[in-house]
């Protein structure tokens, strides 16, 4: 039997979860706030920006949604197997192609703050 | 001693006769201290001989009586009478074909258990006349709740990767895998990775976490697949990314 | 010796859709499952948002305005609801992934999963005391 190469993905899913588990409910509650505006002087632009333009908080926000993508995505294939999808070469493809997509925007928005 | 009218269940298949299985009721007087192997004990010796079932020790040591009970997998000697209603369903453990009654055909899983080499492969042999192989009680500790498993298959019918995909190598195996590689004393864990890093290893699996809550023996499989896994990992980048670091 | 043995077993199909139906433990670890669907959808809610925001305050204002609608306010909610019970059933299971051995004896798992509980509400403080 050939050794697998799920551990790609598998090693991104983890630490994913893993990040995700710590930050995601938070920013969630956050952008709930803004959405409700709870505090029309938060979610500023000015100082989101300011955020994302230094060299640490683009690293911060690039780890964030990587990892968040990649665990969504391979969760994802897990999970549409298991509600009967056998495709799994398309599924794999489909989830991390999106995941791949939203890489690419990642950098290119970041690269332009 | 109280006793009660329980309206046993079974489901019955009788590979010379049936072209499907179908369930027989049985109604036993149970005594409250009774266990379900015990129910079934009774319909065998007073209402219907031809039942067939495996068991041996009736003490959870042995593993022949595990069994679907109310959808549950369970020994039968460790299933108390006491804990269910009047109406109990029995029948074969899940997710293995069955051979006769609640007989089950075990001939995947003794396969499986076997290519995953569950013995010690020490590092290097050693004459007897070196001595033994000390192991301090902090080593022994690493692996000892693997080693309580009884090969009771209670796992296999929990997990629903298994029943999906009928490839995979499963809990106890894999398990059991971990608990050689986490030996002091043993080598094997390569060989052991050719089998448990494959595809239809350990990534079959996707922590559904049902192997470890019904193991009677209260062995924690899907703790040990999750480990294998966070290794199985580890080696898989140190052998793609730094290619030049000695294992 | 006896005749043949003839061996017919019966294999009792699973079905492939609906297996999760049949206890309520597989349909918890279907609802665990179906959590990233919800981080997926709110990732890109992010890169939408940082999109917005690189291209300038009047594309951020129109993020603003689009997530102020009772929509926006919905989903926000549903990603906390669902993404606390991924994080919840994430750290719950810990001990099992990384268990702690110290000497001959294993940390208490309650242990383990506190210590997760406790970084968990460090890090929320922080990003809440940031975002407001």
């Amino acid at each position: 039997m050939a050794k697998s190469n799920k551990p790609i993905f598998w090693g991104l899913f983890a630490a994913g979860g893993t990040v995700t588990a710590f930050v995601i409910p938070a920013l969630a509650l956050v952008t709930l706030f803004a959405a409700m505006r709870f505090n029309m002087d938060m979610f500023t632009y000015e100082a989101i920006h300011a955020f994302a333009a230094h060299w640490l908080g683009k690293l911060i926000i690039f780890g964030v949604i990587l990892l968040s993508l990649w665990h969504a995505a391979h969760r994802l294939r897990v999970t549409l197997h298991d509600f009967g999808v056998r495709a799994d070469t398309v599924v794999a493809y489909a989830v991390y192609g999106l995941a791949s997509l939203g890489t690419l925007m990642t950098i290119i928005y970041l690269l332009r703050i | 001693m109280s006793e009660r009218q329980i309206q046993l269940e079974v489901l019955r298949y009788n590979p010379e006769t049936d072209s499907e299985p179908r369930f027989q009721t049985y109604t036993v007087p149970c005594l409250n201290e009774w266990v379900v192997l015990d129910a079934l004990n009774y319909v065998k010796e007073n209402l219907d001989p031809t039942l067939s079932y495996r068991w041996s020790c009736h003490m959870a040591v042995c593993g022949s009586c595990g069994m679907m009970i109310n959808g549950e997998p369970k020994l039968g000697c460790k299933a108390f009478i006491h804990e269910y209603g009047d109406s109990i369903r029995v029948e074969p453990l899940a997710h293995f074909p069955i051979e006769r009654d609640l007989v089950t055909v075990v001939e995947d899983f003794i396969a499986k258990l076997a290519s995953v080499k569950p013995f010690l492969i020490p590092k290097e042999d050693k004459p007897t006349s070196a001595g033994e192989f000390k192991q301090t009680p902090a080593e022994l500790m690493k692996f000892k709740q693997y080693t309580l498993c009884i090969n009771c298959m209670l796992c296999y019918a929990a997990c629903p990767q298994y029943g999906l995909v009928p490839e995979f190598v499963g809990p106890a195996a894999i398990a059991l895998a971990h608990r050689y590689n986490q030996d002091s004393r043993d080598g094997g864990r390569d060989q052991r990775q050719e089998v448990v890093a494959s595809d239809e290893g350990v990534w079959e699996c996707s922590f559904v976490g049902a192997c470890s809550e019904v193991c009677p023996k209260h062995v924690d499989p899907a703790g040990a697949l999750q480990q294998v896994k966070v290794a199985s990992t580890i080696d898989w980048y140190k052998e793609h990314l730094m290619p030049w670091v000695k294992k | 010796m006896g005749e043949e043995m003839s061996r017919k077993p019966y294999v009792r199909e699973v079905s492939k859709t609906t297996w999760f139906l049949r206890q309520p433990r597989y349909q918890r670890y279907m609802a665990r499952e179906v959590t990233c669907i919800f981080i997926f959808a709110y990732t890109f809610l992010l890169i939408c948002a940082l999109g917005s925001l690189a291209n300038g305050p009047d594309a951020f204002q129109g993020f603003l305005n689009a997530l102020r609608s009772p929509l926006g306010v919905l989903f926000n909610l549903a990603v906390l609801v669902v993404t606390a019970y991924h994080s919840a059933t994430w750290f719950n299971v810990t001990p099992q992934a990384m268990p702690i051995q110290r000497g001959e004896e294993f940390v208490p798992g309650n242990v383990i999963v506190g210590a997760h509980y406790g970084a968990w509400a460090v890090v929320s403080l922080i990003i809440l005391i940031w975002g407001i």
